[in-house]
């Protein structure tokens, strides 16, 4: 019998096939592993109270922004026949109804403007707006497999709903081109401010869904409140009415929605009907730089834990 | 050598209610606050949840192009070292700093999307993954090619077997170029011949220089693939070195019954004794005073037995018992051996250091401790103080003890003779057995 002293107890196993399937065992080689950085890539600590943004990090990882955003809109309208289509159902849809009952019904006034597109450009950007929290409200916990198995910066999670929600935004857009045409307003100079006011209301819709989707995490009530919430939201907001609808001493409390002043902003730029209300977009761009930092922060503060409590 | 993992005194904590309750509601969270103050006031403010330590003060060092092995009863914590490793949750204590790209696989096919078809999958995960868009198309078709899908790249995942499921998402991951991959028990899943080809892929992983851990309970796979272990039970890391002596360990003995510490509690089981002198710990150790819980075959060892006299004991002796697991009684030295005298213990805390020369053959053992009066009562008698294990190899690795069944529990000091039969031999003294084996106490010196 020929003994090997090496490894005398395998002699005992019952080798599986994997076990079986290569032969021999090698060695690495250490000679081929590539040189080592004097300072670690990844330091793992546990975290201080306070934790940085990161951006660096999150720029390392724009491309997993892009698939996840891809994926989403994928998703979405996969076996669906009508597909992106129902990007324009939903706004155009509701802007019908509403014209009928608030336009002709109700009475409501729109700036001297015909009240479809006048509702049509504040449906647009809240539906925007109330599709991008919610998904993005939803989004961790959606993709609670993600959190516990792969490591890339969280924020990118309810980022990337927040960017599916702004191509939709795009495609719905369309019709309001084609509205505007239709019942000739032409647009002015003031367009120019468009790109900031989409921008501003992609950073609000980012700072409350990012928000609620780190709160979701924790607290699943948010599941239940943030539709209700969304729903009331919009009527505090001048979607189906301008804000010279309400009395002329609530109007500061109107206000204080920063969406009150990106939808009016929306239409007096798109629109042209009236002047820029400054003030009130000031403050809509005020409330959501703070809320976008504070969300932030929170969401950094509570995503250490993700992985454990989702 | 540099390492290019190096993990310190790293410990994770959880609390066993977030178990049961996943996530807190707003109004437990608010009803906790309103509780919290008026416990405090009752006076009884133990407000404090019951935490579990996942992990416990594990420190390690891996180096280029190492395949480690993790191995371990489930909630030994590896997964939870993994994730540590990985940046998915964060240590409660301790550091990790990895000098390379990491890349981890805790799952085959996370983040795969049933709607979406096999090629679109394959950029998400990649993506996933930590692959950049470019990488994945180049390495498009030669994933395509070691998942054997290529008929059904357009179709969604979900009308995919799941042989083919898996096949897809474990290509995807084996594609992935980083410095340190991370591996958790992925190759549980598919059949045997796809098993096999994960193995030689990740063979080849390593081969490249590349740095792996990998956490798997199959035993072959991690003996074939890794050249060091780390055995982990309840949180700690037990063992860490050759992965043929510790997945040998751990399959005869199961990590539960290795004591790892050697501390005697207060309330630790006595079935007799007077209490007088009370054993606080026992070490075992190798000759050089390191802390060992295996010894290889014909090591010396030496056994530290701290113990606390409540009261002076004038004339006392103290023994120790090597027990195999199976109860046998093995081998029994005491302080008076040989004819000497008792001694006396002052009250306190005082530790005695005894090496014992014996060789004893591969199996699980544990130490039985004593203290008695010379006439002959028991004063403190823990029966099964600290379990270890004798590896089948000796520390050089010139000898061994190679047949499945262990005849026996020790291996005398022999002599053997017959000069025509021993080819080597330049003597007519041919010591056959090992030369090294000299009695102390055992009548053979």
């Amino acid at each position: 019998m020929h003994l090997t002293t090496s490894d005398s107890a395998s002699v005992t196993e019952s080798e599986t096939a994997v076990g079986n399937a290569l032969t021999a065992k090698t060695a690495p080689p250490r000679n081929a592993a590539p040189a080592l950085p004097d300072e670690p890539l990844v330091k793992i600590r546990p975290s201080k109270s306070s934790v940085a943004l990161d951006l660096r990090d999150l720029w390392a990882y724009r491309e997993l922004l892009y698939f996840l955003t891809w994926r989403d809109l994928k998703v979405r309208y996969k076996q669906t026949a009508l597909g992106v289509a129902w990007a324009i159902i939903q706004p155009l849809f509701t802007m019908l109804i509403f014209t009928l009952f608030f336009g002709r019904l109700a009475g409501i006034p729109s700036d001297r403007v015909p009240y479809p597109v006048f509702v049509y450009a504040g449906l647009l950007l809240w539906t925007f707006f109330a599709n991008a929290v919610t998904n993005s409200g939803n989004s961790l916990v959606g993709n609670a497999n993600l959190l516990t198995k792969v490591y890339f910066p969280r924020m990118i999670i309810p980022g990337a709903a927040v960017a599916a929600g702004l191509v939709d935004f795009f495609i719905a857009f369309v019709i309001l081109v084609g509205l505007m045409i239709y019942y000739g307003v032409s647009v002015t100079w003031s367009v120019m401010l468009l790109p900031v006011l989409v921008t501003l209301t992609t950073l609000l819709a980012l700072g409350v869904g990012m928000w609620m989707s780190a709160l979701n995490v924790k607290y699943r009530d948010i599941r239940y409140a943030l539709p209700f919430v969304i729903q009331l939201w919009m009527f505090i907001s001048p979607v189906i009415y301008p804000s010279s609808f309400v009395p002329q001493k609530w109007r500061w409390v109107l206000a204080l929605n920063p969406l009150t002043g990106i939808i009016e902003g929306f239409r007096a730029s798109l629109l042209g009907q009236k002047a820029f209300d400054w003030v009130s977009l000031g403050i809509s761009a005020a409330i959501t730089l703070v809320m976008l930092v504070y969300a932030a922060y929170t969401f950094r503060q509570m995503e250490r834990s993700f992985a454990d409590i989702v | 050598m540099k390492p290019i993992i190096k993990v310190q005194n790293l410990s994770k904590q959880y609390s066993i209610g977030a178990a049961e309750a996943p996530y807190a509601t707003f109004r437990e969270t608010i009803s906790g606050i309103l509780r919290a103050p008026l416990k405090r006031l009752r006076g009884n403010g133990r407000v404090k949840d019951e935490t579990i330590w996942a992990l416990r003060d594990v420190s390690f060092e891996v180096e280029p192009g190492e395949v480690v092995g993790i191995i371990g009863r489930n909630g030994a914590g590896k997964s939870t070292l993994l994730k540590i490793l990985s940046r998915i949750t964060e240590p409660t204590i301790g550091a990790v700093d990895l000098y390379g790209r990491v890349a981890s696989l805790l799952e085959v096919g996370t983040g795969f999307h049933p709607e979406l078809t096999g090629r679109e999958n394959t950029y998400l995960n990649g993506a996933i993954l930590g692959m950049s868009r470019i990488e994945i198309e180049r390495k498009f078709d030669e994933i395509v090619a070691f998942a054997e899908i290529a008929k059904f790249l357009d179709t969604p995942v979900k009308r995919y077997s799941s042989g083919m499921y898996v096949r897809l998402a474990f290509a995807v991951a084996a594609h992935l170029e980083p410095e340190i991959l991370i591996v958790d028990e992925v190759l549980a899943v598919g059949d045997a011949a796809f098993q096999k080809k994960c193995l030689g892929k990740m063979e080849d992983v390593a081969k490249h220089g590349r740095t792996v851990l990998f956490v798997s309970h199959n035993m072959p796979a991690v003996k074939t693939l890794c050249s060091r272990a780390l055995l982990l039970d309840a949180g700690s890391m037990v063992l860490d070195g050759g992965v043929d002596h510790i997945v040998d360990t751990y399959l005869r003995v199961g990590t539960d019954q290795i004591a790892r510490t050697g501390i005697i509690p207060e309330d630790a089981p006595r079935t007799c004794g007077t209490g007088e002198v009370r054993f606080r710990s026992v070490q075992l150790t190798d000759r050089a005073g390191t802390d060992v819980s295996q010894l290889y075959l014909g090591q010396p060892f030496r056994v530290s037995l701290t113990f606390e006299a409540l009261k002076e004991i004038r004339e006392a002796l103290i023994d120790v018992t090597v027990v195999a697991l199976d109860g046998t009684r093995v081998a029994y030295a005491s302080t008076i051996d040989g004819g000497n005298p008792p001694i006396r213990i002052p009250p306190g805390l005082h530790t005695i250091e005894m090496d014992m020369d014996v060789v004893l053959l591969p199996r699980e053992y544990t130490f039985a401790v004593g203290i008695h009066h010379s006439t002959g009562t028991t004063i403190e008698l823990i029966e099964r103080a600290l379990d270890f294990t004798v590896l089948r190899v000796a520390q050089n690795g010139g000898d061994s003890y190679r047949w499945p069944t262990v005849w026996g529990y020790v291996r005398p000091s022999s002599r053997w003779y017959a000069r025509e039969l021993f080819p080597n031999a330049l003597t007519t003294g041919v010591r056959g057995a090992q030369d090294q084996i000299v009695g102390g106490n055992n009548g053979t010196s």
